[in-house]
């Protein structure tokens, strides 16, 4: 690197910066579409709710005030759950968990699942062969019942949720990124950097990765919507946060036996989960058609490919 | 993929089915990723964090229960014996007792999987036809309001949560708005999902509402790319009659990318019944295994994933396979 050192260390900073301006474009062009300020929009309400809320709640969220089920009321805007504790200060206190545990996940999953699939398209033969197997496995797992084997072995932790549920997303990604590096990692400029003898972990690292960022960040937005999904899922089914604790999945559960009396326990933390997740899939759509100009989601896109690829051996 | 290649006479072409050496290659990959999720199973549940004989009965179980635990799910013997007697079970039969209730698990589980299978097969034909056909209308009609709204609600309801969905029928048809269909799907011991189809009614309806969106964008998408490929234009300057040109050009090219993502969502209603099961009360695998979990019955959980994993891989060689054999292109593109 050293002979070449006029040359290469201006010309390396300006590339990256350059790179990521162009994503952060990419990103605030989404947001100026119709369908991502909408996206935008309808998350920012939820997470606003879930990170302000325990600030403002009017009450204890553990704390029995009201009747079991009672009506909404002036000093009870929301009424009461089955035991009869706050709805609005239950609803205002039970995001910020679900948020953070979303977006643990999330990161796990892309970061793990990149490495693999990267790894794969750009070694190829053996350490593809193996790590598509790999992935083949643990694709044959829907995500929750994997989720659900793991919490069931080592009881219901959050952090172990946490990455239960990011390590489910992984094989997906992988397979996603692996069918985008394939592309990528036939272009020329990856060829220079090889015959310059930059070694595979370098070339990964520092030419590959940077032109993967558009597919990287729809699949970062899939799989948050997906995070989301699960993790509300498995609090519904009461292996999140254990009572008293507020969460609006287990809230759903909870108080579904009283919607006839009270149905604000169970319509307002349901309808928050659902905007979050149609807001994040939203932006994550609109996204993907400024950054890679498709109709179609990456997962479809990796499929067709994958589907061409099999033909074509 | 939008070029068709010109046939090519290679040392595949020589053998008479290429397709059938596809399918065998396709079928070999999954007897073995089939044994390697057994082994999954088996490692994540006997082996991995520490014991499950102690993860059963808590860390302050006294020494003779866990003892007498470890015997019974053979704890005490080595790996691969282990292995053996548990995956030899699988073919005789014998897989032990329901450490939560007592009865044998294939007992347990077999009339769960049979109602399961009938709210997955149910909800795969509606699901699959209503996606199919709405799909390619929006794409035929393409920039009607017909496409734009269906576009929009689609997105919306791609990302709801199944809870969601079902909470939001409930509130529709049973509790609060309409009280037309029964909240839970009880059955009574030793009957069916067929003997009171109305119970399917609900659950049914949510697992379509999921997956209808994901069906409709893939048959959207490529309908659209069909109706815009070469053929479709040389069929139409032919003279061929509009609905020849959609039914027997369009169509068929169309459905074959789309059969990889009907595969996908019986794929997806394997985990999908898990939390529609336990909403509705239906008697199915998925509620089986919610059960399982909260009482930490490793038979039966190891049961119920190894089935659900099993079911995901012959339905991926499936979809392999139809979506091979339904491509006219690419059996001469060999």
């Amino acid at each position: 690197m050293a002979a070449k050192a006029p040359a290469a260390p201006p010309a390396q900073p300006r590339q990256v910066r350059r790179i990521r301006h162009q994503w952060a474009s990419v990103l605030w062009s989404a947001a100026r579409t119709p369908r991502g300020a909408i996206g935008l929009g309808l998350a920012s309400f939820v997470v606003l709710i879930a990170v302000i809320g325990p600030f403002v709640a009017p009450y204890q969220s553990a704390a029995l005030v009201t009747l079991a089920f009672g009506k909404p009321s002036g000093q009870f805007l929301l009424g009461g759950d089955f035991l009869g504790r706050d709805v609005l200060s239950r609803v205002l206190d039970g995001g910020w968990v679900l948020l953070i545990m979303a977006a643990c996940a999330t990161a796990l999953g892309i970061v793990g699942g990149t490495a693999a699939g990267v790894s794969a398209a750009y070694l190829r033969g053996v350490s593809d062969g193996i790590i598509m197997r790999a992935v083949d496995v643990f694709l044959s797992f829907p995500q929750l019942v994997f989720a659900l084997l793991l919490l069931s072995l080592l009881g219901p932790k959050l952090w172990l949720m946490t990455i239960a549920v990011g390590l489910s997303h992984a094989p997906q990604v992988a397979r996603v990124l692996r069918s985008a590096t394939l592309d990528v990692s036939e272009r020329d400029f990856v060829k220079a950097a090889e015959l310059q003898g930059m070694r595979p972990a370098k070339v990964m690292r520092k030419e590959i990765l940077p032109n993967l960022i558009s597919p990287l960040m729809v699949e970062a937005g899939l799989r948050l919507t997906y995070s989301i999904v699960i993790i509300a899922g498995l609090s519904f089914l009461g292996f999140g946060q254990q009572p008293p604790a507020a969460n609006w999945g287990t809230m759903i559960n909870e108080n579904r036996e009283g919607l006839s009396l009270n149905p604000w326990a169970v319509v307002v933390p349901a309808l928050l989960i659902a905007l979050l997740t149609i807001g994040t899939n939203t932006f994550t759509d609109a996204f993907a058609r400024v950054a890679i100009g498709v109709d179609r989601r990456p997962e479809e896109a990796a499929l067709i490919d994958d589907l061409g690829q099999e033909a074509g051996r | 993929m939008t070029v068709v290649a010109a046939p090519v006479r290679s040392a595949a072409s020589r053998d008479a089915h290429p397709i059938a050496r596809l399918i065998r290659r396709r079928l070999a990959i999954g007897l073995v990723t089939l044994f390697l999720v057994s082994v999954v199973v088996f490692l994540a549940t006997e082996v991995l964090p520490g014991n499950a004989a102690y993860a059963i009965l808590g860390h302050n179980a006294t020494p003779a229960r866990v003892r007498a635990l470890e015997i019974e799910l053979h704890l005490n013997r080595g790996l691969f014996d282990q292995y053996w007697v548990w995956i030899s079970g699988l073919f005789t039969g014998k897989l032990g007792n329901s450490l939560a209730n007592g009865l044998p698990v294939w007992g347990y589980v077999e009339p769960r999987i049979i109602n399961s299978a009938v709210l997955v097969f149910v909800t795969g034909v509606i699901g699959t036809l209503v996606g199919v056909v709405l799909g390619a209308v929006a794409a035929l009609r393409r920039d009607s309001w017909f496409d734009h709204v269906s576009s929009v609600i689609v997105l919306a309801v791609t990302s709801l949560p199944e809870f969601v969905v079902a909470i939001a029928l409930i509130i529709l048809l049973s509790t609060n708005v309409w009280h037309v269909l029964p909240a839970v799907s009880l059955l009574a011991p030793g009957t069916y999902a067929w003997n009171q189809p109305e119970l399917l009614v609900l659950p049914v309806a949510t697992l379509v509402v999921v997956i209808v969106p994901y069906i409709f964008r893939m048959m959207r998408a490529s309908m659209v790319e069909a109706l815009e490929s070469d053929y479709v234009e040389a069929a139409r300057l032919n003279g061929v009659p509009e609905w020849r040109v959609v039914l027997i050009s369009a169509l068929p090219n169309a459905i074959a990318p789309t059969i990889q993502v009907i595969g996908l969502n019986f794929l997806y209603l394997a985990g999908g019944v898990v939390i529609v099961e336990y909403v509705f009360n239906f008697p199915g695998i998925g509620q089986g295994l919610v059960y399982a979990v909260q009482a930490r019955d490793i038979p039966v959980i190891q049961f119920i994933v190894l089935v659900l994993a099993a079911f995901y891989v012959v339905m991926n060689i499936l979809t392999d396979v139809i979506a091979l054999l339904a491509t006219p292109r690419r059996r001469i593109a060999r």
